[in-house]
């Protein structure tokens, strides 16, 4: 049997499985082969023994240090930030509205006699759908506020908070916010457009925080919501809303106004 | 009443994150996010860079334009594969090209000097194959070491690579051969070459106690 050649012996030590069977009994049966992989094995025994100097634990850091200031600034294109997926869900609830209002609108032109001679006031439509729609986003927000609000983090044990899921559904709802204050802008809607702005103020504050924070730090991030007043506000344009949405059930629709509001927070800080 | 959850392991929050996401987040516009990146592969790219360069210098250079050129090609990245993989590729083809260009200026500067030695040729191999004391005292000394880092000098670019990535990093012959631009014959090839030099360099110190274990006579 002829000897293997280098480079068969080189993949055989490799774990190559071509003629693996033949180089091995060719090995055991001959001396000088067994002396030839001996020598091959000596490099990669070698090259094992070659150390990589420790660059450090922090080296990530430092090299993070060293390339930030020459990082290119990164402009999303149009069709990058269209398509983010926390605008997916603000641009699937404005085509749900959309949708509605142009559902509503059949309907309501469909009906002879309703509105005056017949027609449909379109911005009455539009009203009303936009009331709905932004007081499901308030209810969410309060079920969030009132969450985090409550929520009791284990202060004795001295381990951080991790609140990264509380920054998600506050990321969530700003989009929705932001979309939400510029149509009351839009709409001269000055009350709605002011408690958005603060909304959106206390969920930017939430989703820009560390994902983990130390319980002292949770606990001021409670004390800045309260002091804030922002959940009554919410919970007194929600409950306008509601009434404007359902006028039947309710008492003559009554309009937030920014007197309601400030009466709440001297209620709220009364109460505390 | 609801109690969050602290979390398991109190540390650098960037842990929390997967690469996918924080790449997502960097092409939105979201600079920091890059960060988590950088710090998480950082260490890996550079065990990569110092056995390509062979020293500390050039290694954080080649570390830090891994990541600089990764961060501008984010967009051709797609997911294509993890971001740690695509990262060390670029390391390892940036590192290619330093050593390409390195080579170039040496023999640049070697060339007048070789021209006085009466056209004798050099062996690059010449200078480290001299018999020296015996294997057993030097097998683990720092003379094997320094041989061996010459010995690795002297390689092509594609062969350091190439050995560098499959026996350090254990790369498939694949991923060597596209990181070489070569069919994965060639990349083979290229490995098989690069260790023939390597043991011509150390035949002096060759020892083969590991023979029979690679044999699975033991």
């Amino acid at each position: 049997m002829s000897h293997p050649k280098e480079e068969e012996l080189i993949a055989f030590r490799d774990g190559d499985q071509t003629n693996r069977e033949r180089v091995q009994q060719h090995l055991r049966a001959c001396a000088e082969c067994r002396a030839a992989l001996e020598k091959i094995e000596a490099v990669f025994a070698a090259m094992d023994a070659m150390p990589v100097p420790d660059p450090g634990e922090n080296y990530g850091q430092r090299v993070w240090a060293q390339i930030s200031s020459r990082l290119p600034e990164r402009q999303p294109s149009w069709w990058e930030s269209f398509f983010a997926p926390r605008r997916l869900v603000a641009i699937g609830a404005f085509a749900t509205i959309a949708i509605a209002a142009f559902l509503a609108g059949r309907y309501w032109h469909a009906k002879p006699g309703t509105g005056e001679g017949g027609k449909i006031d379109t911005a009455q439509v539009r009203e009303r759908i936009l009331v709905v729609a932004v007081g499901d986003h308030l209810s969410k927000s309060e079920m969030f506020l009132v969450e985090l609000s409550n929520a009791q983090p284990n202060s004795s044990s001295g381990k951080l908070v991790n609140i990264s899921a509380q920054q998600k559904r506050a990321e969530n709802l700003l989009d929705e916010n932001r979309l939400y204050r510029q149509t009351a802008l839009q709409e001269g809607d000055q009350v709605m457009a002011s408690t958005l702005d603060e909304l959106e103020r206390v969920l930017l504050d939430i989703a820009n925080s560390p994902e983990e924070v130390s319980p002292a730090r949770f606990e001021s991030m409670q004390q800045r919501l309260a002091s804030r007043g922002i959940l009554f506000k919410v919970r007194v344009i929600r409950q306008g809303l509601h009434d404007r949405a359902n006028p039947a059930k309710q008492p003559p629709a009554q309009k937030p106004t920014q007197q309601n509001i400030s009466k709440s927070n001297a209620q709220e800080g009364h109460r505390a | 009443m609801n109690e969050m959850n602290p979390s398991v392991e109190p540390g650098p929050a960037t842990n929390a994150v997967p690469d996918a996401v924080a790449v997502e987040r960097t092409l939105a516009g979201d600079r920091d996010a890059y960060r988590v990146l950088v710090v998480r592969h950082s260490q890996n790219v550079y065990r990569l860079a110092y056995r390509m360069a062979g020293n500390s210098h050039d290694a954080e250079e080649i570390v830090q334009e891994a990541f600089l050129r990764a961060y501008q090609k984010l967009k051709q990245f797609a997911g294509q594969a993890n971001f740690g993989t695509w990262v060390y590729r670029i390391a390892a083809n940036y590192a290619i090209d330093r050593l390409r260009q390195r080579k170039a200026d040496d023999s640049r500067r070697e060339q007048p000097a070789r021209d006085s030695e009466d056209g004798s040729e050099l062996d690059p191999l010449a200078h480290i194959s001299d018999a020296g004391p015996s294997p057993e005292r030097l097998a683990r000394s720092s003379q094997l070491a320094r041989r061996m880092e010459q010995a690795l000098q002297e390689l092509t670019p594609a062969e350091r690579t190439a050995i560098v990535m499959r026996h350090w990093d254990g790369c498939g012959i694949e991923e060597i051969a596209a990181t070489l631009k070569s069919s994965t014959t060639a990349a083979k090839n290229t490995v098989f070459r690069a260790v023939q030099k390597l043991r011509i360099a150390l035949e002096p110190f060759a020892d083969g106690r590991r023979t029979a274990k690679a044999m699975g006579m033991e």
